[in-house]
């Protein structure tokens, strides 16, 4: 086995840190580097930020943000939001992103994706997939912030994204975001097992069951955590201990392991 | 303050190294000048992407001889993941392409399969243990020097290095059983599969124990 990779997401307005609920009503939550910087601190693995409005208006303003950040968190870092050419792509990994996270722009010209795997390596290339469920085993993937429907199957996507060149996929379930009521198991599993590629779980982290369940039996490669972090009802540290408590391959942190 | 050279060439994070190195104490000057890079006393080669595009990255400037002049004379080089194997003789990712030839072998893909014959996701991303290759003794004296075996660090890779000579191993890891080669070394050259610059509180350990190779620091 290789470790389960532990992420905290922050989805970012302007200059703040926001989190709302199934993608809507957002709060304020703090300056994002300031999380950053604390949640690396705690050992965190890496970092993702989404720009969440930058698709609608189409700009990107997180990289000053990013740029910021990388004077002093030396995790890698995953960007997205409003991502739409090459060019904008090299732009972010230049601000010091390690990998591009592309839902609308893939949706709207699917050959992006292998634009930029082949320009900067599969590795960087995160297909950043929205998904709403439609019935029992079927999710529609949205952009948008699950504002815009697609018509395409989420199974379905993912597998071309992949066979385009995505090195990743952050699987964010609409329904679940910020309800800190546990993931969408059932899409995570139906994901990871049709990919040959690691699978992030994003959306619905309450509790320490809830990344137990999604990694056990959703398959899940990566977790990714927003609500449990930013509201402090959990801390990175407390979430590694868990994890490596339950027999759950997680990097072993030197700073605890005395 | 130690002086060093970061390589730009086109592809890769230079924001990220830069910053790690200054992190450290290092003043970075970023070039792709040939001159300027054999001139240099410390030179970093970082590197995110293909082979072939990296290798023809440092052509079209005119950079392989100016590296491999600098690799001659004994002064402190660290190359990191593709930049590691570009120190290779080859590369057989996407079609068989040659490296810098500073260490004997090659460069292969991950296979997609692990050693129990079940399938396993490439790339290898995440953060994995560094261990002491069987025929070594320790790291005393390298950039590892300091770094417990089972320390982990950041790797993100579909294709792996395989040197010939076991004496060129500094530091394996395995990924679902695999041996990987994560660290590779020849006198004072220096080559990471992994990204120092992205594993946190050991990843600056080891930049810092680059920079004290000259005992300057």
């Amino acid at each position: 086995m290789s470790n389960i990779r532990l992420i905290a997401r922050l989805d970012v307005k302007g200059p703040n840190l926001v989190k709302g609920v199934q993608l809507e009503g957002l709060r304020k939550i703090g300056d994002p580097n300031v999380f950053a910087k604390e949640y690396y601190d705690q050992g965190i693995d890496e970092l993702i930020y989404i720009d969440i409005v930058a698709s609608l208006y189409e700009r990107n303003n997180l990289l000053e943000i990013v740029r910021s950040a990388t004077k002093d968190v030396f995790i890698p870092l995953t960007v997205g939001g409003g991502i739409r050419t090459v060019e904008n792509v090299r732009d972010v990994l230049r601000a010091g992103a390690d990998k591009v996270a592309i839902n609308t722009a893939a949706i709207k010209r699917p050959e992006l994706i292998r634009e930029i795997s082949k320009r900067f390596g599969s590795q960087c290339m995160v297909l950043s997939i929205e998904a709403k469920k439609v019935s029992e085993g079927k999710w529609e993937a949205y952009y948008d912030n699950g504002r815009e429907k697609t018509g395409l199957d989420v199974i379905q996507w993912a597998k071309r994204g992949y066979e385009l060149g995505a090195g990743e996929i952050l699987i964010t379930s609409v329904d679940m975001e910020g309800t800190a009521k546990g993931f969408d198991v059932d899409l995570v599993r139906a994901v990871s097992t049709a990919v040959p590629i690691p699978v992030i779980a994003s959306g619905g982290m309450g509790t320490i069951n809830d990344m137990l369940q999604v990694i056990n039996n959703g398959c899940a490669d990566a977790v990714a955590m927003a609500h449990v972090l930013h509201y402090k009802k959990l801390t990175v540290q407390e979430v590694r201990e868990s994890a490596v408590s339950c027999n759950v391959n997680v990097r072993r942190l030197k700073l605890w392991s005395k | 303050m130690v002086k060093i050279t970061l390589v730009d060439y086109g592809i890769g994070n230079i924001l990220s190294v830069q910053r790690a190195f200054e992190y450290c104490g290092a003043q970075v000057i970023i070039s792709d000048k040939p001159r300027v890079i054999k001139d240099s006393d410390y030179l970093v080669l970082p590197g995110v992407g293909a082979f072939a595009d990296g290798m023809k990255g440092l052509s079209e400037r005119g950079l392989i001889e100016a590296i491999l002049d600098f690799a001659s004379q004994e002064r402190p080089f660290l190359s990191i993941c593709l930049g590691m194997q570009m120190m290779m003789e080859e590369s057989e990712e996407f079609g068989l392409h040659e490296g810098l030839r500073l260490i004997p072998g090659r460069v292969v893909r991950i296979p997609d399969q692990d050693v129990n014959g079940l399938r396993q996701k490439i790339p290898h991303i995440g953060w994995n243990s560094l261990e002491v290759p069987q025929e070594k003794e320790d790291w005393n004296g390298t950039i590892l020097e300091g770094i417990e075996a089972g320390e982990t660090v950041y790797f993100v890779h579909s294709f792996t290095a395989v040197p010939e000579n076991l004496s060129n191993r500094l530091a394996d890891t395995y990924y679902n059983g695999q041996l990987i080669s994560a660290a590779v070394q020849t006198g004072y050259l220096y080559g990471c599969q992994f990204h120092p610059e992205k594993s946190g509180v050991t990843g600056l350990k080891i930049i810092h124990n680059f920079l004290k190779l000259k005992g300057i620091v």
